[in-house]
């Protein structure tokens, strides 16, 4: 069927539809067309990235990074995932914007005005390690529905902002408040003005944690348009889905929060382990909480060769979620054997350790370097995908990067 | 030399034809203009082409739903049974890459589509689910992986240190 016979069979629906709209104007919107700010179709230069990153998805945008770009010990935005639920806002009126917390469980709403959040509030910087919940879902069997992620959707930047504790010191909440859950100015993919893109939280333990922010700037700048301009929650070592962007608002909940992407089975996880393939009802899915051990070789880039004799270089980032890494072991003979790496402290709590090692090749041919984490709990990486989960999110398994000795 | 009431009728015919003619003129346009938004480049005008001829789709000059190397260019879909039913109803909202990317069983498939109808404002598909599921776990059905698969699509560089 082509777009011809479409146009026949849809003709008189689209007439009726369309009599009563504004038409005459309509029709020289090109199909696609994004007003105001965002018109430029190289998502590239429209979001400041290097055009080397992956697009998995332009509506919503969702973009990630390969491993070799995450080398810097501070993530740049040029090299930061992107992963949007929704549309990004099109408009942004930096005076007019609000940060307002109502919900069950606080003594009386209460707004701000970023101009307020900068000034009556003490500001922090962290180092955060935020990793998408989904990040390596593409290598699960079955596989998993969503984007398709591989290893990029993990960065640690520089975070500045207000602690979101003291914010809610100064709303005044209640002693029944059980979670928080954000809100924000994306728009929902129908159009439909009613419904949120997404609208996740954590429970009040981790709102209230020193590293949790309500942040207004990313590596000393304005946090990039979508990245979560002008405010964003940042909430180190959890899925980065609990890190709103855009944010608007925080209802303070006397329950775990029901917002759309909280239900069903998204950013959950069989509460006990099953079968590939099993169906999971949606009482046995439990919300991810803090994400795995998990670690990158960023560099070399994977498919170095070198000559025999000499050795390799190679360093990356190892984090742990809510954990710390205490050990950075490599293998380069698919796991047999297992050295350890140099691995620095975190510089704050929840941003990413960076290690770095040497390996010798004893003969000429193919290898991979493995890297395996452990965390400060004895959990380790694991060689092979860990469970299988209906959505794929979790997938923590070694990350491997091929060299030849020729 | 005409009554009044004569003259009055006249002119009154005049008017109501000149507004009919104003009508039917606005009319006109509009249906162009709306035709217009539906087909601007006059595709159902040309001669239609034979889509199972190699040689059509270089022929073909309107490119919108160019097909390629047995992929439809704009989108990204495999062609084949169904696939214009696939863009129609399923790159309104997102893109078609989030469907590429996927590979899913018929029930998956038919579950995803469930369950964008329950949360995600997805229109009822009637008739065309069967056919949109059966395009989708045709071309994106699962395919086995193992619990790690080879290191695949290596670009080999001598690494200087």
């Amino acid at each position: 069927m082509n777009r011809r016979k479409f146009v026949q069979n849809s003709g008189l629906t689209a007439l009726s539809a369309l009599l009563g709209a504004e038409i005459v104007f309509g029709n020289y919107l090109p199909e696609g067309y994004i007003p105001l700010g965002l018109q430029d179709p190289d998502p590239f230069k429209l979001f400041n990235k290097d055009p080397e990153m992956v697009v998995l998805n332009d509506k919503p945008w969702n973009i990630e990074s390969l491993a070799h770009h995450l080398d810097d010990k501070i993530t740049p935005n040029r090299y930061m995932f992107i992963r949007n639920n929704g549309n990004i806002p099109e408009s942004i009126d930096l005076k007019a914007w609000t940060l307002t917390f109502d919900g069950e469980s606080v003594q009386k709403p209460k707004s701000y005005t970023l101009a307020d959040l900068k000034s009556k509030f003490p500001q922090y910087t962290y180092q955060l390690t935020l990793e998408c919940g989904g990040n390596g879902r593409a290598e699960f069997d079955p596989p998993a529905k969503g984007n398709q992620w591989t290893v990029g959707a993990v960065a640690c930047a520089e975070w500045t902002g207000v602690r979101l504790r003291d914010l809610l010191n100064d709303v005044g909440v209640k002693g029944d408040a059980v979670y928080i859950g954000y809100h924000a100015a994306d728009t929902h993919l129908s159009g439909d003005p009613k419904k949120e893109p997404i609208s996740r939280g954590m429970p009040m333990a981790k709102a209230l944690q020193d590293e949790t922010l309500v942040a207004f700037r990313m590596n000393g700048e304005d946090i990039p348009l979508a990245h979560g301009h002008p405010l964003r929650l940042v909430a180190g070592g959890w899925p980065a889905s609990v890190s709103g962007k855009w944010l608007t608002g925080i209802s303070v909940r006397n329950k775990v929060h029901d917002g759309p992407k909280m239900t069903g089975d998204s950013y959950k996880v069989p509460c006990n382990p099953v079968a590939p393939g099993d169906k999971v009802a949606e009482e046995d899915m439990c919300i991810i909480e803090s994400m795995p051990v998990k670690s990158l070789i960023t560099y070399p880039k994977t498919g170095a060769t070198l000559p025999l004799g000499k050795s390799l270089s190679f360093r990356g980032h190892a984090w742990a979620g809510e954990l710390e890494v205490t050990q950075m072991l490599y293998s380069i003979d698919f796991g047999s054997t297992w050295k350890e790496c140099a691995l620095e402290a975190p510089v704050n709590r929840l941003a990413w350790q960076h290690f770095s090692a040497t390996a010798k090749f004893p003969k000429k041919g193919y290898y991979e370097v493995w890297a395996r984490a452990v965390d400060s709990r004895g959990n380790a990486q694991p060689m092979v995908l860990p469970g299988w989960n209906p959505k794929g999110y979790l997938n923590n398994a070694c990350h491997r990067i091929a060299v030849k000795v020729v | 030399m005409m009554e009044p009431s004569q003259k009055f009728e006249q002119s009154a015919r005049a008017i109501s034809r000149m507004m009919g003619m104003i009508f039917a003129l606005f009319m006109v346009m509009g249906a162009f203009l709306v035709y217009l938004m539906i087909d601007p480049t006059f595709s159902a005008f040309r001669p239609d082409p034979k889509v199972d001829t190699v040689a059509v789709a270089t022929v073909e000059e309107d490119d919108y739903d160019k097909i390629e190397n047995g992929i439809h260019v704009r989108t990204g879909f495999v062609e084949g049974e169904g696939l214009m039913t696939v863009v129609n109803n399923c790159t309104n909202c997102h893109s078609a890459k989030l469907v590429t990317q996927n590979r899913m069983s018929a029930d998956r498939w038919r579950a995803t589509i469930k369950w964008m109808q329950e949360t995600q404002n997805l229109w009822d598909l009637g008739k065309n689910e069967d056919i949109i599921v059966t395009y989708l776990a045709t071309y994106y059905a699962p395919e086995k992986k193992g619990r790690r698969p080879n290191l695949e699509n290596i670009e080999w560089y001598a690494l200087e240190q």
